[in-house]
């Protein structure tokens, strides 16, 4: 969209010279440009709130998240229960604020091992020349035509059992969950950053520092992959979306974590029963859901414009 | 023409390899065994579960179950549903015409929403209507389906009561009626999932048109003096949708994991709501066969959409 913007030549110089004027610094200059974008400033506080509440909230919530009151079973919002209770007479405040961490923490754990996995590979696709490059991505695309909700159900079916042994009902389910997912969602990172490779690589600076004598170890982790992190980082906010959203279906399904571990997707299952009497029940934590995941899209829609130099602004 | 076909063709045999090797790798690490329901049965001795383990060839090495397994399918031998005692390609066939209808109406639903409002968005960049599309192809493709399915059935069945939100096969209706009947309940789903497709779709053919607008032959259309109306839809669409049937059948894995997920709310009798039932009811042929047969599905997809590809844009045939 580069060229849809009329932007005049002397506007340009203009804006140049006064950004000349300023500082240098590519994040600060990241920043001023992740600002022109409304909706993705208004995603940041938004998600930042949500961040907040569910790290300080149990804290500040005093409510056991598991205290069973059959006095108050199924309750509206209240102001003895902000959100209302589910069929246990449960807090469902307390329950989608711890719920929050685990759903999150899922999120930014399978992406970081999406990233790093799919940097690697695309790195090492990116870099080599020859028949390695190809194979690697010809894996890539095959794992991309993977149906992956039922990969996700199935590897999740089978070694269910075995890790929750070795780690615990929690850790397994966490460990599994977070490797799944990441292990499905490296391809599209692998295919950008060796995208991002393959033009690098021929630029001058690096035929510069190849001249200077660096080895090729130091010019892929000093000079090719910094350059080529900024649609990285815009797929990583995705991912963490992506991620969260895979969680919640998957404990939706009722295939997730197990029922005493309340993340927003699990809560979703067990309240999807009771929609006629309390559909607050299911309201709160698809909200929250909704909320998280079209904040950290925008965020990364407006990370998108904010690290492609390219881009007029 | 025919030369494309057949390199798409050959093309597609490795991938669906790959993907059973990939299925049945899954299956040959996972631990446990499958016949670990029968040791707990007191009925079956042990040397029956031995007898069993050599006839289906357990104990043999990998790769010869793997050309096995693989055999087995190709011949449509996909082995027998402990839990509903029945062969799995029966069971698999009674379910698939279902999901094939709901996941095509909702395919159409979606292009039917998505060309128009695309097209009309790209036609008036950074507009009003431009960016209130956006926002909401936005919103829709956030909203997951499972949370889209439920604020559905609480409106349209809940509160207004409009929607039956059970799937039934078993409707006693005739004529008329019965159609009528099924449109009523498959309208919630075919929803929910066109809805979350047409966000997506939105936003790739909005690109798209906008790449092919500012193209020399539209603007040499508009000096020849045609309306606009015909520049747009006989010049820039036809041209702006070619990527676009790509980018749909790209779409097709996660069509199917949304379309497992709303059978699963509206207890539609498909193959995904067998794919999880068969999961909680530890049903390993169906689980296998479901998951190779979806597979297998994004993989025939690709190729259709390969092959309209070709068909629409003569130029890629000859490369």
């Amino acid at each position: 969209m580069v060229g849809s913007i009329p932007a005049s030549l002397t506007a340009e110089a203009v804006a140049a010279r006064r950004r000349r004027a300023r500082t240098f610094s590519p994040w600060l200059e990241a920043w001023r440009r992740f600002r022109r974008h409304p909706l993705a400033v208004v995603s940041g506080a938004i998600l930042l709130a949500i961040v907040l509440a569910i790290l300080l909230g149990p804290w500040l919530w005093g409510h056991p998240i598991n205290a069973i009151d059959f006095t108050a079973r199924l309750q509206s919002p209240s102001w003895q229960h902000p959100l209302g209770t589910d069929d246990l007479g449960q807090d469902l405040l307390a329950r989608l604020l711890y719920g929050g961490r685990i759903s999150l923490a899922v999120g930014l754990a399978a992406m970081v091992v999406a990233i790093l996995f799919g940097t690697i590979i695309g790195a090492v696709a990116g870099i080599s020349r020859g028949w390695v490059g190809s194979a690697l991505m010809w894996l890539a695309d095959l794992f991309l035509s993977l149906p992956q909700l039922p990969l996700l159900l199935l590897v999740i079916y089978l070694f269910r059992d075995s890790l929750k042994n070795a780690f615990g009902p929690e850790g397994g389910v966490f460990i599994l969950i977070v490797i799944v997912i990441g292990g499905l969602r490296w391809m599209p990172v692998a295919r950008l950053v060796r995208a991002q490779f393959l033009s690098l690589r021929e630029k001058e600076f690096v035929e510069a520092a190849r001249a200077l004598g660096a080895s090729r170890t130091r010019l892929v982790i000093r000079h090719i992959l910094p350059n080529a992190l900024g649609p990285v980082i815009v797929a990583g906010t995705i991912d963490v979306a992506a991620a969260i959203i895979a969680e919640s279906t998957l404990s939706f399904l009722g295939l997730g974590f197990p029922p005493d571990i309340p993340t927003w997707g699990r809560v979703l299952f067990d309240a999807k029963d009771y929609l006629d009497i309390a559909p607050h029940w299911a309201l709160f934590p698809g909200a929250a859901i909704f909320l998280t995941v079209l904040s950290i899209n925008f965020i990364g829609d407006g990370l998108r414009d904010a690290l492609d130099p390219r881009k007029v602004m | 023409m025919g030369q494309y076909l057949v390199r798409r063709l050959l093309i597609a045999i490795p991938s669906l390899l790959g993907i059973s090797i990939v299925l049945f790798a899954v299956l040959a690490l996972a631990p446990g065994d499958p016949f670990e329901e029968l040791a707990t049965n007191p009925a079956i001795p042990p040397e029956v579960r031995a007898a069993l383990r050599t006839k289906f060839g357990l104990d043999d090495p990998v790769p010869v179950r793997y050309v096995r397994w693989l055999a087995a399918m190709a011949q449509g031998d996909w082995g027998f549903s402990f839990v509903s005692r029945m062969n799995v390609d029966t069971l698999i066939l009674q379910r698939l015409p279902t999901t094939l209808f709901v996941i095509g109406a909702s395919q159409v639903l979606a292009l039917l929403i998505a060309i128009p409002v695309g097209v009309y968005a790209a036609t008036r960049p950074y507009s009003l209507f431009d960016q209130l599309a956006n926002t909401l192809a936005f919103i829709g493709f956030s909203l997951p389906t499972f949370f889209t399915g439920l604020l559905l059935i609480l409106v349209f069945s809940i509160y207004l009561d409009w929607l039956p939100f059970i799937y039934r096969t078993d409707i006693s209706a005739t004529g008329w009626r019965w159609y009528w009947e099924h449109l009523r309940q498959a309208l919630m789903p075919i929803a929910v999932l066109g809805l979350f497709q047409a966000a997506s779709v939105t936003r790739y053919v909005r690109a798209s048109v906008l790449d092919v607008i500012r193209l020399d032959y539209v603007t040499t259309a508009r000096a020849k003096g045609l309306g606009e109306r015909v520049v747009i839809t006989k010049h820039v669409v036809r041209n702006a949708l070619i990527p676009v049937v790509t980018l749909v059948a790209l779409q097709m894995p996660a069509i199917f994991g949304g379309a497992i997920v709303t059978e699963q709310i509206f207890r539609i009798p498909g193959i995904g709501s067998l794919l999880i039932s068969s999961i909680l009811a530890n049903d390993t042929p169906v689980v296998m066969a479901v998951t190779f047969i979806l597979a297998c599905l994004v993989v025939l997809f690709n190729l259709i959409a390969d092959i309209v590809y070709g068909w629409l844009d003569p130029r890629i045939t000859y490369r």
